[in-house]
């Protein structure tokens, strides 16, 4: 049914992650596709890498590691934006497009008061990815 | 290669740029935490010291108006009197580093590590760090600025007990019209061409540097990684981060309340919209609103969106006066007052011994503590935007093309102004308060009423650029340099600028004192700029040796 899903993932909130990351490794198990991690972030230092080559060596290693405890063939892709508090939402969408995938699995919180001004990104790219997308809270 | 997704810290060398070892982790001292609905991601000490006190600044000038004015202005005429000799020098030093930078072979150095491309197209990325660093400034003094030191230099000197009361420029040239509208552009150009570029180009690079090759967080405290090493994540640094915030919002509060009333003198120019405190409190209120759509657009989406359309306009304006003034002698003018710039250039940049007191007191001095005010927060902005350039490509383009653009409208707006005095008699501009000069210009020019309104727009919107790239740079000082804090964080602090703005206009004196303390943080800065010339230089050789 699916081919190739993909997971966005911010690296400096891994620990709030679990639940997508799991529900992602079981679809792909189930329908033997690959994996794709995507993280965004600028090309600024920040907490968790201090260049984007770092941070595409950190999102590959991390892809790395969940292959090794999922077994499923996953690649990881580091992704640069300019303003990612703002342009995360469109990165992310051509990143579906560019990386080719026909599912999207993402973390996002419970709804509250803020969704109706920001929209969570999970809810965003929902609402507007070409493909199915498990928005998982 | 070593795993380094574990350690979130210290980053792997690349061998194209010296990365800085250091245990700080950006971020480390952030408060994520949720406020009712909205979340937020903020340094802590620099977020609640600087909006603490900015409170208790705006409340004390409040309410001691007098106390508070007085003490302002003693401060501002302590600072650009008693230091001109230093404001002086110090922006010679940063100019004649930024030259040698150009010719060094350090300046094949590129922010963001040998391999990085540049993030913008060199028009994006132009009409960014123009419309930041100077915008409205030349809607303000393009017209005034050569009109003011004509008329004094016509005026010949005036002494009093042997200290000059005049405001002309060196020598003046009373009575010779030529040489006064020489030496009047000379001062002019002085003031806007490679002086204050150089002051933001040396803040810019200190920040590209420290942040795209050396792996330090995107704050000011970063460039003096090299002078105090770690303890700049420390109190040390909080001070300097906490500094850069209150220039910055100060900053940008005055020039709000000042954009609001040049806008609103030209909207009772053009459609006689009441003058009065109800239309600026609205006319800062749309500002803010604008801005705020922009700033919640992101860099990408609002910011460069809208300084792109800011310079096609200017440009518009600009070729307009050109064309519809006398096009040849404004054209021979610009390269004339070229060659007086540079003739004039070393009397004018003497910091000692000088007899124009008042000019190089009340002019220079003012001027250049103005730009390092806010040089922390333009150097920011270009910083920001600049990754993927060469050091050398880097100040051309931030030092001597910006200065050349500056000549070009200075002579366009300015000579046509003068030339309608000199050649044509008409003086309503020259008699004019300095927020309506620039409509008076307009008027004797064709289409006056379509093009004062593009110069009303462009005012607004210089303004709504410099307050969205403001409230960009505040959120990222605040949030301990990352630039992914929530959007909401943004938010506040372009209201905040906007509130501030208010509660000062409204106050009788608010604007001015509040300038004046501003002005005043600009000699503490211009230590901190001497500072990080010796940080970039350390910070290049390091880049050099390794490549």
């Amino acid at each position: 049914m699916f081919k190739k899903i993909m997971v966005p993932v911010d690296l400096a909130h891994a620990d709030k992650l679990d639940r997508a990351l799991r529900c992602a490794a079981d679809l792909a198990q189930r329908y033997g596709a690959s994996l794709v991690y995507v993280g965004v972030s600028a090309a600024t230092p920040g907490s968790v890498a201090h260049t984007p080559q770092e941070f595409a060596r950190k999102m590959e290693s991390f892809a790395a590691s969940q292959a090794e405890t999922t077994g499923v063939p996953s690649e990881g892709l580091a992704l640069t934006s300019h303003d990612p508090a703002v342009d995360l939402d469109p990165t992310l969408l051509r990143a579906i497009e560019d990386t080719g995938a026909d599912l999207v699995v993402m973390a996002s919180h419970i709804p509250n008061l803020s969704d109706y001004v920001w929209p969570s990104n999970g809810g965003t790219v929902a609402r507007r990815a070409k493909v199915s997308v498990m928005v998982v809270r | 290669m070593a795993d380094t997704s574990a350690n979130q810290g210290i980053p792997e060398p690349e061998g194209t740029s010296q990365i800085i070892e250091t245990d700080y982790e950006i971020g480390q001292d952030n408060i994520e935490t949720q406020i009712g609905p909205f979340g937020l991601d903020i340094h802590n000490p620099v977020f609640l010291v600087s909006g603490i006190s900015i409170i208790a600044f705006v409340f004390y000038t409040l309410a001691l108006p007098e106390q508070a004015g007085a003490a302002f202005s003693w401060m501002f005429s302590a600072v650009t009197k008693g230091f001109d000799w230093f404001f002086l020098g110090s922006a010679n030093i940063f100019v004649l580093f930024c030259l040698l930078l150009i010719v060094l072979p350090v300046g094949s150095v590129r922010l963001g590590g040998a391999e990085a491309t540049p993030d913008y197209s060199y028009v994006g990325w132009f009409a960014m760090l123009f419309a930041a660093g100077m915008g409205i400034g030349l809607m303000f003094y393009g017209v005034s600025e050569p009109m003011s030191h004509f008329g004094s230099s016509m005026g010949g000197t005036a002494a009093d007990g042997g200290v000059r009361t005049d405001w002309a420029p060196l020598g003046a040239a009373a009575g010779d019209e030529q040489a006064a509208i020489r030496l009047a552009f000379a001062a002019t150009i002085f003031h806007w061409g490679l002086h204050p570029w150089a002051i933001y180009a040396v803040v810019a690079l200190a920040l590209a540097l420290f942040s795209y090759n050396k792996g330090l967080p995107l704050t000011i405290r970063s460039a003096f990684h090299p002078l105090l090493g770690d303890r700049v994540w420390g109190w040390p640094g909080h001070v300097i981060d906490i500094l850069a915030v209150f220039a910055t919002l100060f900053g940008l509060a005055t020039s709000l309340g000042f954009g609001a009333t040049q806008a609103n003198a030209g909207l009772n120019e053009l459609f006689g919209v009441p003058i009065g405190s109800t239309t600026e409190v609205i006319l800062i209120s749309a500002i803010t609103a604008v801005a705020l759509i922009s700033v919640v657009r992101g860099l990408d989406g609002g910011v460069k969106v809208l300084s792109e359309i800011n310079m096609g306009l200017a440009a518009l304006l600009l070729l307009f006066v050109l064309f519809a003034g006398p096009t040849l002698a404004i054209l021979t003018g610009f390269v004339d007052y070229l060659a007086a710039y540079l003739q004039y250039l070393p009397a004018l940049s003497n910091p000692v011994g000088r007899e124009d007191v008042n000019f190089s007191q009340g002019w220079t001095s003012f001027y250049w503590a103005w730009w390092i005010s806010w040089s922390p927060f333009v150097g920011m902005f270009i910083a920001r935007v600049s990754r993927g350039r060469t050091v050398r490509e880097f100040v051309i383009c931030v030092l001597l093309i910006p200065s050349l653009v500056c000549v070009l409208w200075m002579s366009v707006f300015g000579g046509v102004a003068i030339q309608q005095v000199v050649q044509d008699g008409y003086t309503a501009a020259q008699e004019a308060p300095l927020e309506l000069k620039l409509f008076k210009m307009l008027d004797a020019l064709p289409l006056a009423g379509i093009t004062s309104f593009i110069g009303i727009i462009l005012v607004i919107v210089f303004f709504v650029t410099s307050s969205d790239s403001g409230s960009l740079v505040i959120d990222t000082i605040t949030a301990g340099g990352k630039v992914d804090a929530p959007v909401p964080q943004r938010v506040f602090w372009c209201i905040f600028e906007g509130a501030v703005a208010i509660v000062l206009l409204l106050s009788a004196g608010g604007l001015q004192s509040l300038q004046s303390m501003v002005i005043s943080t600009g000699l503490p800065f211009t230590v901190v700029l001497l500072i990080m010339c010796w940080a970039i230089w350390k910070g290049l050789l390091a880049e050099r040796r390794a490549l």
